[in-house]
C-alpha cells in the first residue's frame, strides 16, 4: 500500500478530453475565498488554459488546458499566482471515495425505507387489522426486499469473504440476522400472520450503515488531508534527444541512457548521473538532512531529489521500479505486513459474540420445540432472539467513538488515518524517536536576527522571496512571521551557488555564501550592503516543546528512546536535554531490526520519524506518527500525521487514543448490558416488532451519546 | 379506507422524489467540496 503513490503509476497525469487535457495539482497553500478567486481567475487568464476549478476541501486544482502545456508550465503558472503546487497522479482511480459514495447511497436508501416502513408499522401497532394490516405488510415487503438487497450488500459481501476464509467477523451475525428476519417476515406476510419484522431489519441496516459511513468518512477525510500534503515525486521529465530537441516525457516512459534536463526548482523523475552542470540538490526525503548536497558532473542523484540552484543534465541510470526510492518502498511494504495482521477491537469482540448469539438462538428454538410450541412459533422466537441481539449498538459503538475522537484530534492538527490506528496507538508502551526532523525541526532556523536593523530585514526579505534555497526559505518564514514588509529592490538576480544580488536605490545589496568565515558545523549566510557585511547563522533547533513532550510520555508510562542515523557525538546534547537514551549510526535496516527486537521482547512500539530512512521503521512499528514536514513515504507509512512545529500532538494523540478505547469498551459494556436485559424477554417470546424497534433505537442512541463525550478528548 | 389508496402512493412517491434528488445531488458532485462551497459565496466577482 505504501508504495502506491511513491512510484508514479503507469498512467499519465493527463487524460484526453477532446482537444484539451485535464491535469490535477495539489496546492496545500489555499485556505480562503481569496485564494480560490485568485487561482481560478488567474489561471483562466493564462494562455492555453481553458478553465480551472478549485476543490478547497481536498486542496486541489483541476486544470483543463491545451495539450502543449506540460506539468512544469502549469506549475509555473500557479507559482506566478503565489502558490506552491505539485502535480498529482491519475485522478480517476480513487477507490476509497468510490466506496464511501456507495455506502452513502446505501444509507440513503435504507433511511428512506426505514422511515416509510416505520410509518406503516406504527399503523399496524396502533391497531390496524384484517385487510388493512395485510395490505400494510405487503407494502412493507415491497419496500423492504429491494432495500435489503441493495443496502445490505456491504455486509453480505464482507460476511461471505470472512466465512469463505473460515473466519468470522461482525458482519456474519448481521447478515444472518437480517436475512433470516426478512425471510421470516415474508413467510408471515404470505400466510397472513400477525407480526412482520421488516421495520426491524431495515432499521438495523440503517443504523449499521450509519456506523460504516462514519468509519469510511473518517478514513477519507484524513487521507485527503495527507494527499494534499504529499509532494509527489516528479511525474515526468524534460528529455533532450540527440538532435538537441527537448520534449516532456512521463516518468513511466523513462529508460536508462536517456538524457534529462532538470531546471532549478524541479524534482528528478529517475535515478541518474550528472553529466553537465553544477548545482545543489535537496535529498531531505532520503536522508532527513536539511542542507542541500552539492553535485558535480559524475555524481549520482536519486529520483525525487529537488534540484535547487541551477539547471543540470542528468543521464538516467534507473527508472520506475528500479530506483532507490522504489527499493525503500518495497522494504516498507514488507515491514507493514505485520500491521495488517492486527485484529480490530470490534472483530475481536465478534469472535466471541457471533458464536454465542447463534448458539443462544438455536437453543431457544430447541427449547421451545421441546416445550411443545410448534415449529412455527419456535422459529419466530429464534428469529426474535437473532434480531434483538444483532450487534446494532456494537456496530455503532466503535466508529462513533473513533470519529468523534478523530475529529477532535484533527482540530488540534493530528490527522489519524483510520480507526484501527487509534486502537493501536492506545496500546503502545514504548516510543522511539528519530532525531533530525522529528525531535528537531529538520530545517534551518535563523539563530538570531538581532544583527539586522529593521530596514535591513526588509531588504533581506525582498532578496530571499524568490529563492527556493532552504536558507532563503528559513529567512523568509522567520521574517514574514515578524510581519516585515519587503523592500522594493531592482535588478534582483539569483546566481547558482553564490546567492542573490540586487540594488536598493543605488546601493548594492546581496545575500550569499559567507566570505569572511568558513564554519564546519554551522550553516550560515552573509548579508552584504555596500561594504558592510552581517553573518547570519542557522541551526537545526529542537522542537519548542520536545523536552516536555518526552517527559509527558514517560509520565504516561511509555519508555522513550532516540534512534538516529546521525553521529553519536551529534546526539549527546539532545540526549542530555531530553534525559533519553540515544542510539546513533543506525541505517534504515538497523532501525527496523531494533523495532523487531523490542517487539520480540514484548513491547509495542510507537515509532515517530520523518525521513525516508525511517519509512520501514514507521511501517513496522505497532503504531507510528510522522510530522507533516516528513517525506512522502513516511507520511504514507505513518498511522497519523501531525501538523506544526510542536511535538505535543504525539502525547496528545496517545492520550486521546487511550480515552477513545476506554469509551469504546464502555460502549461494548452498554451494548452487552442491553442484551442481558433484552435477550431473556426475546427467549421468553415477549419481543414484538414494537419492542424490538424501541430497544434497538434506544441502545443506539445511548452509545452515540456516550461517544460524543469524546469531543474534548484532544487536550 | 379509500383515502389510503390515494394517500399512500402520494406519500411513497414524495419520499422517492427526495431520494432521487439526493442521488442526483451526490452524482453531480454537490458534496465533493463543502469547504469550497462555503468560501465561494465570499468571492467578489468585480475584481
Amino acid at each position: 500500500m505504501a508504495s502506491q503513490a511513491l512510484i508514479p503509476p503507469a498512467t499519465d497525469t493527463e487524460t484526453d478530453i477532446g482537444t484539451t487535457q485535464i491535469s490535477l495539482f495539489a496546492v496545500p497553500g489555499m485556505h480562503c475565498a481569496g485564494c480560490i478567486g485568485k487561482i481560478e481567475n488567474g489561471l483562466a487568464r493564462t494562455p492555453g488554459i481553458a478553465s480551472a476549478r478549485v476543490n478547497l476541501s481536498a486542496k486541489r486544482v483541476t486544470i483543463q488546458h491545451d495539450p502543449t502545456l506540460s506539468p512544469p508550465d502549469l506549475r509555473a503558472a500557479i507559482a506566478a499566482l503565489g502558490f506552491e503546487a505539485e502535480p498529482l497522479a491519475d485522478p480517476g482511480v480513487d477507490v476509497a471515495a468510490a466506496e464511501n459514495r456507495m455506502l452513502i447511497r446505501a444509507l440513503a436508501v435504507a433511511g428512506f425505507a426505514a422511515m416509510n416502513i416505520m410509518l406503516l408499522s406504527v399503523s399496524v401497532w396502533s391497531g390496524a387489522e384484517g385487510g388493512t394490516r395485510q395490505m400494510f405488510h405487503w407494502l412493507s415487503a415491497l419496500i423492504a426486499l429491494p432495500t435489503v438487497a441493495y443496502a445490505g450488500r456491504p455486509f453480505f459481501r464482507s460476511a461471505w469473504a470472512a466465512v469463505r476464509q473460515g473466519r468470522t467477523n461482525m458482519d456474519v451475525p448481521i447478515s444472518i440476522g437480517v436475512a433470516l428476519t426478512t425471510g421470516m417476515s415474508v413467510y408471515e406476510t404470505l400466510i397472513g400472520g400477525e407480526d412482520a419484522w421488516f421495520d426491524g431489519a431495515v432499521m438495523l441496516l440503517f443504523f449499521l450503515l450509519a456506523g460504516r459511513c462514519l468509519d469510511s468518512l473518517m478514513r477519507g477525510r484524513a487521507r485527503a488531508g495527507v494527499a494534499a500534503l504529499l509532494k509527489q515525486s516528479a511525474p515526468g521529465a524534460m528529455l533532450l534527444d540527440d538532435s538537441g530537441q527537448s520534449r516532456w516525457v512521463a516518468a513511466s516512459a523513462l529508460r536508462p541512457g536517456m538524457m534529462m534536463l532538470v531546471a532549478a526548482g524541479e524534482r528528478l523523475a529517475a535515478d541518474g548521473r550528472v553529466m553537465e552542470g553544477d548545482s545543489g540538490i535537496d535529498i531531505a526525503f532520503l536522508t532527513g538532512e536539511s542542507a542541500p548536497v552539492r553535485v558535480r558532473p559524475g555524481d549520482l542523484v536519486q529520483a525525487g531529489a529537488l534540484n535547487i540552484d541551477g539547471p543540470i543534465r542528468v543521464v538516467v541510470t534507473a527508472a520506475g521500479p528500479d530506483t532507490v526510492i522504489a527499493d525503500i518502498a518495497r522494504l516498507m511494504e514488507e515491514a507493514a505486513q505485520g500491521k495488517s495482521r492486527y485484529v480490530r477491537l470490534a472483530d475481536r469482540a465478534a469472535r466471541y459474540y457471533a458464536p454465542s448469539v447463534h448458539l443462544l438462538s438455536a437453543l431457544s428454538f430447541a427449547g421451545w420445540m421441546i416445550a411443545g410450541a410448534g415449529a412455527h412459533q419456535s422459529l419466530l422466537i429464534a428469529v426474535a432472539v437473532l434480531l434483538i441481539t444483532c450487534p446494532c449498538a456494537l456496530g455503532l459503538a466503535v466508529p462513533a467513538a473513533q470519529i468523534v475522537a478523530c475529529g477532535a484530534l484533527m482540530k488540534h492538527g493530528v490527522l489519524v488515518k483510520d480507526g484501527s490506528a487509534l486502537e493501536r496507538l492506545a496500546e503502545v508502551d514504548e516510543a522511539l524517536f528519530d532525531k533530525t526532523g522529528t525531535l528537531t525541526l529538520g530545517r534551518p532556523v535563523p539563530r538570531d536576527l538581532a544583527g539586522l536593523a529593521a530596514e535591513d530585514r526588509a531588504v533581506v526579505l525582498a532578496l530571499v522571496q524568490g529563492s527556493r534555497h532552504p536558507l532563503s526559505v528559513a529567512l523568509r518564514q522567520a521574517l514574514e512571521g515578524e510581519g516585515i514588509v519587503p523592500a522594493a529592490l531592482t535588478d534582483l538576480r539569483e546566481q547558482a551557488g553564490e546567492g542573490m544580488t540586487g540594488r536598493l536605490g543605488d546601493e548594492a545589496v546581496a545575500l550569499g555564501r559567507p566570505r569572511s568565515l568558513i564554519t564546519l558545523f554551522d550553516l550560515a549566510a552573509e548579508y552584504r550592503r555596500g561594504d558592510r557585511a552581517v553573518l547570519l547563522r542557522f541551526t537545526d533547533a529542537l522542537r519548542p516543546d520536545a523536552v516536555e513532550t518526552l517527559a509527558d510520555l514517560r509520565a504516561m508510562g511509555l519508555k522513550t528512546l532516540i534512534a538516529s542515523g546521525d553521529r553519536p557525538e551529534a546526539l549527546t546534547e539532545i540526549a542530555r536535554q531530553t534525559a533519553t537514551t540515544a542510539i546513533g549510526h543506525l541505517r534504515p535496516q538497523d532501525k527496523l531490526a531494533l523495532i523487531e527486537r523490542l517487539r520480540a521482547s514484548g513491547h509495542r512500539v510507537l515509532m515517530v520519524g520523518d525521513g525516508l530512512n525511517d519509512g520501514p521503521a514507521l511501517a513496522a512499528g505497532h503504531a507510528s506518527m510522522a510530522p507533516a514536514s516528513a517525506s512522502d513515504a513516511s507520511q504514507l507509512a505513518a498511522d497519523a500525521v501531525f501538523l506544526g512545529d510542536r511535538l505535543a500532538p504525539v502525547a496528545m494523540a496517545v492520550r486521546a487514543a487511550r480515552r477513545t478505547v476506554r469509551v469504546v469498551k464502555q460502549n461494548f459494556a452498554l451494548a452487552i448490558g442491553y442484551n442481558i436485559f433484552a435477550v431473556p424477554l426475546a427467549i421468553a417470546g415477549h419481543v414484538t416488532p414494537l419492542v424490538a424497534a424501541v430497544a434497538m433505537s434506544t441502545s443506539s442512541l445511548i452509545v452515540i451519546a456516550n461517544a460524543l463525550r469524546l469531543k474534548g478528548a484532544a487536550r | 379506507m379509500t383515502g389510503l389508496t390515494v394517500l399512500i402512493p402520494i406519500a411513497l412517491s414524495l419520499g422517492l422524489l427526495g431520494l432521487a434528488a439526493f442521488f442526483w445531488a451526490l452524482g453531480s458532485g454537490q458534496f465533493d467540496d463543502s469547504d469550497g462551497a462555503a468560501a465561494r459565496i465570499l468571492i467578489d466577482d468585480d475584481e
